[in-house]
């Protein structure tokens, strides 16, 4: 009985020191030997991205807990300003008064086009910028207006708390209004799967959530596309945001560190974003 | 000593009781509280009247009463017949076999998280309503109302054939010996005398469908408009809460909040009281 105990004890003594010099190759040691817990809530586009991140690192080393929220960019910085989480993600810039009132520091770690999306069977895939104008305003209420089918356009918007409806707002509609007849819906994931059981929506994600599901509008001509957003022709981007309360330290520091380190920044492209390193 | 220990789960009993009905007077009051700014600014009327757009400084929750009201009482018109319906052949035309099943399913269906009946809403009601009106979404008052209707049709039949069950046999038996159908008796003697238990079905039922929050910001489209047909999308003061609890806690957004908690609340105080007044005056007429 003590024999095997003994045994045991040998054995998972070395599989203890394998193990951890096995995992202690390339840019994740920083994460070996560590014990805690990271939280990250907010934008939504960031979601592919962090929950890769967090994968990996919790792969390697058991000890640290990931949790990846969403909720939009207003509710990350909420979060982070009043400490719920560690990191906050905003699909914009945050404001000079968010920053001010709860000392935030900005990280940002990718670049995001905004595309406009609609239903596979929808014939229109090009638009022009004054034709997106017109439809999220609801002057052109019919896809007939646009050759195709006598029915009525259905517009999907975000909430305001989204960073991604700000952008897309801001940039795509300039500051133009949205109709009241819009649906909303509450992440870039529910606007893809709202728009890819409507043949008759229109919406706008971030590229990074582009799959065979949905289509993405050309506007003016261009697609929006990883290449396209990189050399600025398609100018409905923005930057995405990992923001902490104060200078980040620990875990928090090494998570930045990672999701900006070479490693981190291929997960980015590999998710449909443009690096910034 | 027997005394003295009943004495204490009276005590306990009571405690118990006065904790649970002040937290719904504290949580009355904490709304009101956190309103009050916005009454003191003479907004209210704002508040109750024009549309919301932020961006432009206007806070008018008008839109989510009406969405909320038309939504919750469609749903109620929808499952009061089949609560009905069902109940009574639960507890008076197939006391066993099939209505024990069928009261089996409907207890069953009252564990169903809402949130799994707006993700089936989407896949296989949304999709036929759209192409039922071939006009908008799909996602509308008539998809709301309906799934909501199943929501709270458990609720309608349990308490139902609960109230069904508690009509005394003599009752019954005098109805079998002058030679009663069983419709006739569930016309002329069951419902009548269950009136009072009915009505509260109805109250608990529509309370849910007020509060149910889920079903709503999931297939109602949440629109900010007031709607004015089924098939038009439209948001409930549920739906618009979970919305707008993202904005800044800072913002008049975020304050709206309580205003629209203390709309639901009095929504809800209105339906009660209404629900009561109506069961009240039929009891008389028939005892």
């Amino acid at each position: 009985m003590k024999f095997k105990l003994i045994v045991s004890l040998i054995v998972a003594f070395i599989f203890t020191f394998t193990g951890g010099y096995l995992a202690a190759t390339g840019v994740l040691d920083i994460f070996s030997g560590q014990k805690g817990t990271i939280r990250i809530a907010g934008g939504t586009a960031h979601i592919p991205v962090m929950k890769e991140a967090a994968m990996r690192i919790m792969k390697i080393n058991p000890d640290i807990k990931i949790t990846v929220a969403g909720g939009g960019s207003g509710v990350g910085v909420k979060q982070v300003g009043e400490g719920l989480v560690d990191i906050g993600n905003t699909g914009r810039k945050a404001t000079a008064d968010e920053i001010r009132r709860y000392g935030l520091v900005l990280h940002k770690f990718a670049v995001d086009g905004i595309a406009v999306i609609v239903n596979p069977k929808n014939h229109v895939i090009q638009l022009t910028k004054k034709q997106i104008e017109d439809i999220f305003a609801g002057n052109v209420k019919k896809w007939s207006d646009l050759g195709w089918k006598d029915r009525s356009i259905n517009v999907y918007t975000r909430d305001a708390s989204s960073g991604t409806r700000k952008v897309f707002w801001k940039k795509a509609l300039n500051k133009g209004e949205i109709t009241q007849k819009a649906n909303f819906v509450k992440s870039n994931g529910a606007m893809k799967s709202a728009i890819s059981v409507d043949p008759y929506g229109i919406g706008y994600v971030s590229i990074g959530h582009l799959d065979n599901t949905v289509v993405a509008a050309a506007i003016d001509g261009i697609s929006p596309t990883l290449e396209s957003v990189q050399d600025g022709k398609y100018t409905i981007a923005r930057g995405l945001y990992m923001n902490t309360k104060g200078h980040p330290s620990g875990l928090t520091k090494h998570f930045i560190d990672y999701i900006l380190s070479k490693e981190g920044q291929q997960i980015v492209n590999a998710k449909g974003f443009m690096a910034v390193r | 000593m027997k005394r003295y220990s009943e004495k204490l789960v009276e005590a306990g009993f009571f405690f118990s009781a006065a904790v649970s009905a002040s937290i719904t007077f504290f949580i009355l009051l904490f709304m009101i509280v956190f309103s009050l700014p916005l009454f003191k600014g003479g907004h209210v009327f704002q508040v109750l009247r024009l549309g919301w757009d932020p961006y432009e400084g206007t806070f008018g929750v008008l839109p989510m009463i009406v969405g909320t009201g038309i939504i919750a009482s469609l749903a109620l018109v929808f499952a009061a017949p089949f609560g009905v319906g069902c109940s009574a052949l639960i507890s008076v035309f197939s006391r066993r076999g099939f209505g024990r099943f069928l009261r089996k399913i409907v207890e069953f269906m009252t564990g169903i998280p809402t949130v799994i009946y707006g993700f089936i809403a989407i896949f296989l009601l949304v999709p036929f309503i759209r192409e039922i009106f071939e006009k908008g979404t799909g996602m509308c008052v008539l998809s709301a109302a309906i799934m909501l209707a199943l929501l709270i049709l458990p609720t309608i039949v349990l308490f139902l054939s609960d109230a069904f069950d508690g009509v005394p046999q003599e009752y019954l038996n005098a109805a079998d010996v002058l030679g009663a159908s069983p419709c006739q008796k569930l016309i002329h003697v069951i419902i009548p005398s269950s009136w009072r238990m009915i009505t509260s079905g109805m109250i608990l039922a529509a309370g849910r469908a007020v509060g149910d929050t889920l079903i709503s910001l999931m297939i109602a489209g949440n629109a900010l408009q007031i709607p004015g047909a089924l098939s038009d999308s439209a948001r409930t003061l549920t739906a618009h809460i979970a919305l707008v609890m993202a904005a800044d806690y800072e913002s008049p957004e975020f304050k709206c909040i309580f205003v629209c908690g203390l709309i639901l609340f009095v929504f809800s105080l209105f339906i009660v009281q209404g629900m009561r007044m109506l069961g009240a005056g039929k009891v008389g007429e028939k005892r």
